[in-house]
């Protein structure tokens, strides 16, 4: 400016130089419209709903322990101020009396023992806790000098048997002692607002309807089976059969100590045929195998004094895609081999196989495997044999198969609530590269379209997934071949996951729809099919009939969430 | 005819004066702000009430409290004149460096930082206050420079920025003082500071965010955080910015947003996510647009005036809505790290919105056209 030939006047430096500031203000603010709309026209991101959202102003008067919602506001377990009956036995003045107009207003009393504690001489005795209003009106107009009533919290669980497993109960102090309630217990006491579940009811109740079909159709001793977003890690739907009734659920005979199993996160189960894709996809991801090449599978396979066959023996070789396509033990134990026990070891780690999982329930199933790890236990791992993990494992790692490789916990409370979050952030990780995960999709694709799993095809859905048959494991060791463990696992649409499915049937026994067969692909993979086809429905997935199910095509669209 | 008018043009009343000088479009610009703010705290202030146990309208109506004299304050000064202005201002910014210096002995700690100060009730935050009379001061001191280069404006100028930026880093408020700097800059800037200094001021500014950085610890997580952010709690800024794709471009609709139940912050520092998702991008264009007419209409009118004073003055007062509004709005966007930063007019906030009338009411004093 110095240099310039007229010298400028003051003022006029400064209007320059304000103009250059003004310039200067355009361009920030210019910056901050782009990002607005890049934020929000370019970014938009499918809108993942929940309807409902708890506020204060709606739920009910806080006493003790919180609400437990489903992802849809619906109420699953509530705590309700119930009265409870007890009596000052030094008051009673006829203890004859009292028991006999007690018997007759609530027939359910048993004389013996209402005698024997009205006429202890303590001050207090506990007749009947949480009963009605009726009865406690019934019970008032004796007008018996002596009993009196306490009101106490009771929880109640409005829709009774269909989360038995998931919610869990509360003891008669409410104190949480299975389920969600043990594990959120603290949390619960704690909380103002209900805690919003992930769990949807309408699927819930599907797919525990499907499940109770197929325990019937054969005859099996029980079934369990879940629903899961392998994007989000959210768990939809979450059953176990048999199961009980929260609100009743104490019963020390077998029967009920049985229903009151969770097989979903403390059963652990040899999975079989459901172990090849995690090995196939440790082949891929270490880049020991590429999709062409071929094995032997004319011969069962000795190591040391076992021998491994196939199921359906195809007696030629057979490449990756085929091995996984009509499920050979020959070829992906070869597969498993060649990469190396050690490989598959760490891979199966990874992808949280081989440690207890920390989850929203208070059941947890430890996984169980060989100490040593030498190449016959490397061969059997690699289809799921000597190697037992809970379903709730299983269908976390093949979350992240099909998801683009990323490991993400399955929770059981909302995304966006603080106790989700920290388990998100702690757990999260990649496992494997996106472009494996997408050749494991294709892979599962194939398994439907042209393997084992065919059964599970529903016109219109582009589907993947496979299939597991386990010989449960005899209590005198060694393994039961006619008592199965039949499993199947899909992912829809397979292009671009957003649920996973799981069921497992336990213990079924051939029909002679089936022509005798109890396995995975005839027993469990129908039930899967039948899950999705009602799942579109409540969720309003079209069918999408322009697909042509020879040449899978992979798109992405946006969908809306739930 | 000229009976039927509100004000006739040859009213010579003060009122009637004022009137016919003072910039119609920036009183309209303001008022549709203020109007904005009123919409969005109604928006957003109730779910934290109701989380404070409040009732829902409770930070609506302490907010509507203060217009009454928050907009008596603007006309008041507005009516001044620059002389009479300097005067007020020199004086307020006296009583406040006092207070301010008294803040960090007395003052209320919250989030480690001591930057309020509780008088007769009332919490004040002394900086805001502050922060425009020190606009005003300088400005004067710059343009006695300029009037008689034998007054060391410049250097009292410096002294006192140097002073204010000292308590304000002691407090510390490394916002506002990166607001002081930066708006102190381009008034230095503006007088005709030359071009070598302009240069070594500006590295130094650079060198003191780098210092910033390595000696406040709290400075130091937040940016770490805004340039990875894998690498600890950015909650706030994520929600934030999925309110903005939840929004999209027409928004959810007035009372369907989400993000005001989340964020504890969301009726002050992270308001412009409320809007983008209940209103869409719309209205925050609109907004953004809304500050850029009146820092720019506010220059305009600057421009023309031979005072180098008023210019400087106004300028200064114009950059600092703009500069605060800015960090406050690319903040939300995941622009800049998050500042604890107002938005202007909007954001709810009593010491704000009171200290934001003040620069108002002078920037509009500034800018009325005068003949004399």
């Amino acid at each position: 400016m110095v240099s310039a030939k007229k010298r400028k006047k003051p003022i006029d430096i400064m209007r320059d130089r304000l103009l250059f500031v003004a310039l200067f203000c355009c361009f920030f603010y210019g910056i901050v419209a782009w990002r607005l709309i890049d934020v929000a026209v370019f970014n938009t991101k499918p809108r993942v709903e929940y309807a409902y959202r708890p506020t204060k102003s709606v739920s009910s008067v806080k006493f003790g322990r919180m609400d437990v919602v489903d992802r849809h506001g619906v109420l699953l377990a509530t705590t309700l101020q119930t009265p409870s009956l007890y009596a000052n036995p030094r008051q009673i003045l006829d203890v004859e009396e009292a028991v006999t107009k007690l018997k007759k207003a609530e027939p359910s009393f048993d004389k013996k023992e209402l005698r024997k504690k009205l006429s202890s001489d303590r001050s207090f005795v506990w007749l009947y806790r949480n009963i009605t209003p009726s009865q406690q009106y019934k019970i008032n107009r004796l007008g018996i000098v002596g009993l009196h009533f306490q009101n106490e919290e009771h929880r109640f669980y409005p829709k009774e048997s269909l989360l038995s497993h998931l919610l869990g109960f509360t003891n008669i102090d409410n104190k949480g002692i299975a389920g969600i309630e043990q594990f959120y217990d603290e949390e619960l006491r704690r909380r103002d607002l209900p805690l919003v579940l992930t769990i949807d009811t309408r699927l819930q109740h599907m797919l525990r309807q499907e499940l109770l079909k197929a325990v019937n159709e054969f005859t099996a001793i029980g079934a369990s089976g879940m629903i899961v977003n392998p994007k989000t890690g959210e768990v939809l739907a979450m059953v176990s059969l048999p199961d009980f009734n929260p609100n009743n659920p104490t019963g020390s005979d077998q029967e009920s100590i049985f229903a009151r199993f969770n097989r979903n996160t403390l059963g652990i189960y040899e999975m079989g045929s459901t172990f090849k894709m995690f090995t196939i996809a440790a082949a891929l991801d270490r880049k020991t195998v590429t999709l062409e090449k071929q094995y032997d599978t004319t011969q069962p396979l000795r190591i040391g004094k076992y021998l491994i066959r196939d199921f359906k023996p195809k007696n030629k070789w057979l490449n990756v895609k085929e091995i996984l396509k009509f499920s050979s033990n020959i070829g992906v134990a070869r597969i498993a081999l060649e990469m190396g026990g050690g490989n598959l070891k760490v891979f199966l780690k990874d992808l949280g196989l081989l440690d207890a999982p920390l989850m929203g329930v208070g059941e947890v199933g430890l996984p169980t495997f060989p100490k040593r790890w030498g190449d016959i236990q490397t061969a059997t791992i690699s289809y799921g044999h000597g190697i037992a993990v809970s379903p709730y494992q299983l269908i976390r790692a093949v979350s992240a198969i099909v998801n683009g490789g990323v490991l993400k916990p399955l929770i059981f409370v909302r995304p966006d609530d603080p106790l989700a979050r920290q388990i998100i952030a702690d757990q999260e990780k990649r496992v494997m590269s996106e472009k494996t995960s997408e050749r494991m999709r294709k892979l599962l694709a194939d398994v439907v379209e042209n393997g084992t799993g065919g059964k599970v095809k529903v016109p219109g859905f582009r589907i993947g997934g496979k299939t597991g048959t386990a010989e449960k494991v005899k209590a005198s060791g060694g393994y039961a071949k006619k008592a199965l463990l039949s499993s199947f696992v899909a992912a829809f649409p397979i292009d671009d996951p957003q649920y996973v499915i799981f069921v497992m049937v336990d213990e079924p026994k051939g029909t002679k729809d089936t022509f005798g067969y109890a396995t995975g692909g005839w027993v469990a993979a129908p039930v899967v099919g039948n899950v999705i086809k009602k799942m579109s429905s409540v969720l309003g997935i079209a069918p999408d009939h322009t697909f042509s199910p020879k040449q899978i095509q992979y798109r992405r669209k946006n969908r809306s969430g739930i | 005819m000229q009976n039927n008018k509100f004000v006739t043009r040859n009213d010579q009343s003060v009122l009637g004066r004022w009137w016919w000088t003072v910039d119609h479009w920036t009183l309209m610009a303001l008022a549709s702000i203020v109007s904005i703010g009123i919409l969005l705290i109604m928006a957003a202030s109730p779910p934290i009430a109701e989380r404070l146990g409040l009732v829902p309208f409770y930070f609506v109506k302490k907010q509507a409290f203060l217009f009454l004299p928050g907009f008596l304050m603007i006309l008041l000064l507005s009516l001044l004149k620059p002389l009479q202005i300097r005067r007020l201002a020199t004086l307020s910014f006296l009583a406040f460096l006092v207070l301010m210096v008294a803040t960090l002995f007395f003052g209320v700690e919250i989030k480690g930082a001591r930057r309020w100060l509780s008088i007769g009730g009332f919490s004040l935050q002394v900086s805001e206050f502050l922060k425009p009379a020190f606009f005003v001061v300088t400005a004067w001191m710059f343009a006695e420079q300029k009037k008689n280069p034998y007054f060391p404006g410049n250097a009292i100028s410096i002294a006192l920025f140097l002073i204010v930026i000292t308590l304000l880093m002691a407090q510390p408020d490394l916002g506002m003082t990166m607001v002081v700097t930066a708006v102190w800059g381009t008034q230095f800037f503006i007088s005709g500071l030359p071009l070598i200094w302009v240069w070594i001021l500006g590295s130094m500014g650079i060198l003191g965010l780098i210092s910033a950085y390595l000696f406040f610890p709290h400075v130091q997580s937040r940016i770490d955080r805004f340039l990875e952010p894998g690498s600890g709690d950015t909650y706030q800024i994520e929600k934030s910015l999925e309110a903005f794709q939840q929004g999209g471009f027409f928004g959810r609709g007035p009372g369907e947003g989400r993000v005001k139940e989340i964020l504890p912050d969301a009726y002050a520092d992270f308001i412009f996510p409320v809007a983008g998702e209940e209103f869409g991008i719309i209205l925050c264009l609109l907004i953004v647009g809304l500050y850029i007419f009146i820092l720019l209409r506010g220059f305009n009118r600057l421009i023309v005036k031979d005072d180098t004073f008023s210019i400087l003055a106004g300028v200064g007062l114009l950059m600092q809505l703009g500069i605060q509004a800015f960090i406050n709005m690319a903040s939300s966007l995941h622009l800049i790290p998050t500042k604890g930063m107002t938005l202007p007019f909007i954001s709810y906030g009593g010491s704000s919105f009171l200290a934001l009338c003040f620069s108002v009411g002078m920037i509009l004093s500034f800018t009325r056209r005068r003949h004399d």
